[in-house]
């Protein structure tokens, strides 16, 4: 009796104290106040449990996309867009190399830029996301079913493509801008002839409603000024694209001064529905030029690149209708458009105030040929025509605004550090909060759309300094998160990020989970060297091409012994994951192959290339974690030299296949 | 039991589980669900149905067309892992059906995680093969049925 009293005595209070370990989670205390205690609970995402939003951004000078959860900030994937990535084979492996071909040929990196997400209504519908490349002017589409780049479109005549990917507010189009101008067509000239010779291509890139494919529609051929942001009308101004420019001066040389000249630059509004209208009656030319068209098949898993050889253009000074100039102080950078689509925000750059602009006035002023001038036969409509209100010693250094849907805007200030929120109609400044430090865009999830879901904003720092704990002269680069659902923001959470976060976009995980893909079924693999069974696992020599149909499934290769290789030969190894499971990848890579391994998904064929130099039997092996006897997934190749004759064998466990 | 205070001690140690038990539940709203094992003793194999979906089976005369989409369908997903006659990643296959349940097989076909997890007979196999699991090859019911059709023919061989 006395024992079982005792052990029931540990019992209790083995329970109590179980109580106290589980339940004290909530009352956080880090000795920083209670603020930080606060803040702490809110990006608390449990063990398990899912964030609430995406968020998409760009990996600046890393040319990929990084897809970070709000509001941990936790990073759950580089999505590989325009530079190689050996972890997952992407443009190592045959059947992504032709991703990035372009009109140059091969080229493994760039610098991406300004992702935006499809939209349908002008709500965020949660299908793709559309990102730019800046130096070698592209778009790509990833698709937010699978997270892998689909599709990548080069574009012609355009050169530091930086005022892109918008999307409009059906996906109908992704607008891309040209931030450099430059001789159209390419030509051998003086560069002192830039001014009045030099053009801005404005490219519509077509987007198919169900399948996402994009097709370059047309090009606007627009003064040689630079064009640095764009966003879509949306609603009421929807059928318009609003183009930030700065460079009116038409300098080539030492911008930082020469480019800071006039007092005003321009918002260019296009009207692409009367663009649409040209097209169709003609009023365009064909122009003969060279780019890339790159399109990834999920079935087939292989991707292929076309080249083009003609592109539709517009000359809006021959086009009366197409293209008015709105002023705008100080080389404006933002160009953004309220939820609504009434107020078109321009961000000058060097200015003291931010410059509002009214669609509906804008059209009253086209209608009552309000111009101040014209450029390049363009009307220049007169500043207070178009002038809805300023706000007010905002801050210093105004680059970007996003809208919360309730009225009121948040704008990033880059030389003074902040964010600042204040209300559209009223321009009275209602917050301001510091960042850490140099912060460019922002992003707020659904923030560039009708339907903004005005819960966090997501401020994207240019410099980090002391922040982290440092890792020599380079640091990372940061993202910091606020809270926008009161009053006043507050600063939630600091995060690091890939290469340059330099633009983002966001939306609630709900519309992109329940969409996701989770294997690729064996059956519908139409992959040309697929193979679907061990039974058909197969080496095949064709000349010095050897083909090695290969299969993995935890944890064997099949086959996994294969003799009558010579070095001089070319072996192509096809492999299959033959796993139908979620989250069952596997990986190959083989000694002295000079490419990456490859990362299989689950019923995906990936190829690689070995070419050995050296007589020997030489063995691979699965790269990926996969099983407790992922150490026994192993195989050997034997390579004999070129007079040998050795048959071609490949077998598994002693067997042929 | 040898007298009464021993069942009275008894008692009081499961008052004293329980409430502790639910103490924990109530505060802490923690719910660890624990798979119980339902299947029957590993020596009674012919009646454990396993764990899943499947809970009866009612095998009718052959029908030779699903037979031959059951084959079809067995060796795309499954040989990597299972031949015929011959052990290799996993048991052969020859023979199953006359050493467990119909509804068995197919559960362990739709639902292995849990299985090797829960079930003794399949406990027993993951621990044989090495801790290899067995893949969800993410079949439909359908599809499991038609394997199991299959199955049907494959009788046991001496070889094994």
């Amino acid at each position: 009796m006395k024992n079982y009293k005792t052990i029931a005595m540990i019992v209790v209070a083995t329970s109590i104290l179980l109580i106290i370990a589980n339940c004290n989670q909530n009352a956080t205390t880090t000795g920083s106040g209670a603020l930080t205690g606060s803040a702490a609970q809110k990006v608390f995402v449990p063990p398990g449990e899912h964030d609430e939003f995406y968020a998409f951004m760009s990996g600046g000078f890393s040319g990929q996309l990084a897809v970070h959860g709000l509001p941990s900030g936790r990073l759950f994937k580089v999505v590989p867009v325009f530079s190689v990535d050996a972890e997952k084979a992407y443009g190592f492996n045959e059947e992504t190399k032709p991703m990035l071909e372009t009109s140059y040929g091969f080229i493994p990196w760039d610098d991406s830029h300004h992702p935006d997400l499809s939209q349908t209504n002008g709500v965020i519908d949660g299908r793709w996301c559309f990102i730019n490349a800046n130096n070698t002017p592209r778009i790509a589409r990833i698709s937010l079913k699978t997270f892998e780049t689909e599709e990548i479109i080069e574009l012609p005549n355009s050169a530091g493509n930086h005022s892109s990917a918008f999307v409009t507010e059906n996906t109908e189009y992704v607008v891309a801008g040209t931030r450099f101008s430059v001789p159209v067509p390419q030509r051998d000239m003086s560069i002192d002839e830039y001014k009045g010779n030099f053009k801005g291509a404005v490219s519509f890139i077509k987007i198919h409603p169900e399948t996402g494919r994009m097709s370059l529609e047309f090009q606007i051929l627009m003064p040689g000024f630079n064009y640095d942001l764009a966003h879509p009308g949306r609603g009421k101004s929807h059928g318009w694209m609003f183009f930030s420019t700065y460079n009116t001066e038409e300098a080539a040389t030492l911008l930082e001064v020469n480019a800071s000249q006039n007092d005003k630059d321009f918002i260019a509004a296009i009207n692409w529905k009367k663009a649409e209208e040209f097209i169709k009656a003609g009023k365009y030319k064909n122009m003969p030029t060279l780019y890339a068209h790159n399109v990834y098949d999920e079935s087939t898993h292989s991707a292929t690149s076309t080249m083009i050889k003609e592109v539709k253009t517009l000359d809006p000074s021959e086009l009366p209708g197409l293209v008015y100039f709105m002023p705008t102080p100080k080389s404006p950078h933002g160009c953004d458009v309220d939820p609504s689509g009434e107020y078109i925000v321009g961000s000058g750059k060097l200015a003291a105030a931010l410059t509002v602009h009214s669609f509906s006035k804008m059209t009253a002023a086209i209608e009552a040929k309000d111009f101040d001038s014209q450029a390049y036969g363009i009307p220049i409509l007169s500043f207070d025509a178009t002038l809805a209100g300023t706000v007010k010693q905002p801050g210093l250094g105004p680059l970007h605004t996003e809208f919360d849907g309730k009225g009121n805007a948040y704008t990033t200030f880059f030389i003074s550090s902040e964010v600042v929120k204040w209300k559209l109609g009223t321009w009275e400044v209602l917050d301001r909060k510091p960042t850490y430090y140099s912060v460019g865009h922002l992003m707020i999830p659904g923030g560039n759309s009708q339907k903004p879901f005005g819960k966090y904003v997501v401020a994207l720092n240019k410099i980090t300094k002391d922040r982290y704990i440092p890792t020599g002269p380079e640091v990372c680069q940061s993202a910091q998160l606020y809270d926008i659902s009161g009053d006043k923001m507050e600063l939630l959470l600091d995060f690091p990020t890939l290469g340059e976060p330099h633009y983002a976009a966001g939306c609630p995980a709900s519309l992109i989970e329940p969409n996701q893909t989770k294997i690729y079924k064996l059956e519908d693999n139409n992959h040309p060297y697929v193979t679907k069974s061990e039974k058909d696992a197969k080496v095949v020599r064709n000349g010095k091409d050897v083909h090695v149909y290969m299969t993995m499934i935890r944890s064997h290769f099949a086959p996994d012994n294969i003799e009558g290789i010579k070095t001089g030969d070319r072996v192509y190894f096809h492999v299959t994951n033959l796993e139908q499971d979620y989250d069952v990848p596997h990986g190959i890579s083989m000694i002295g192959a000079n490419t990456s391994e490859l990362l299989i998904m689950p019923g995906q064929t990936e190829t690689f290339v070995w070419e050995p130099k050296r007589v020997g039997v030489w063995p691979f092996y699965c790269t990926d974690f996969c099983s407790a006897l992922h150490q026994e997934m192993q195989g050997y190749v034997r390579v004999s030299p070129p007079n040998s004759n050795i048959a071609l064998s490949w077998t598994l466990d002693g067997e042929a296949l | 039991m040898k007298n009464q205070k021993n069942n009275f001690t008894n008692i009081f140690l499961f008052i004293v589980l329980v409430t502790c038990s639910s103490l924990l539940l109530m505060f802490c709203g923690e719910n660890h669900s624990s798979e119980s094992n339902t299947a029957s003793d590993a020596a009674n194999t012919q009646k454990d149905i396993g764990i899943g979906p499947i809970k009866e089976v009612k095998l009718a005369a052959l029908d030779e067309a699903l037979v031959q989409k059951g084959k079809e369908i067995f060796e795309v997903k499954c040989t990597a892992c299972h031949k015929i006659d011959k052990k290799y990643i996993g048991p052969a296959m020859a023979g199953i059906l006359e050493r467990r349940t119909p509804e068995w097989t197919m559960n362990m076909i739709l639902n292995p995680e849990k299985m090797v997890k829960s079930d003794s007979i399949a406990m027993k196999l993951f621990e044989e093969y090495s801790y290899v699991p067995m893949a969800n090859q993410s079949l439909t019911e359908e599809e499991a049925r038609s394997i199991l059709e299959y199955f049907r023919i494959l009788k046991s061989s001496p070889n094994q």
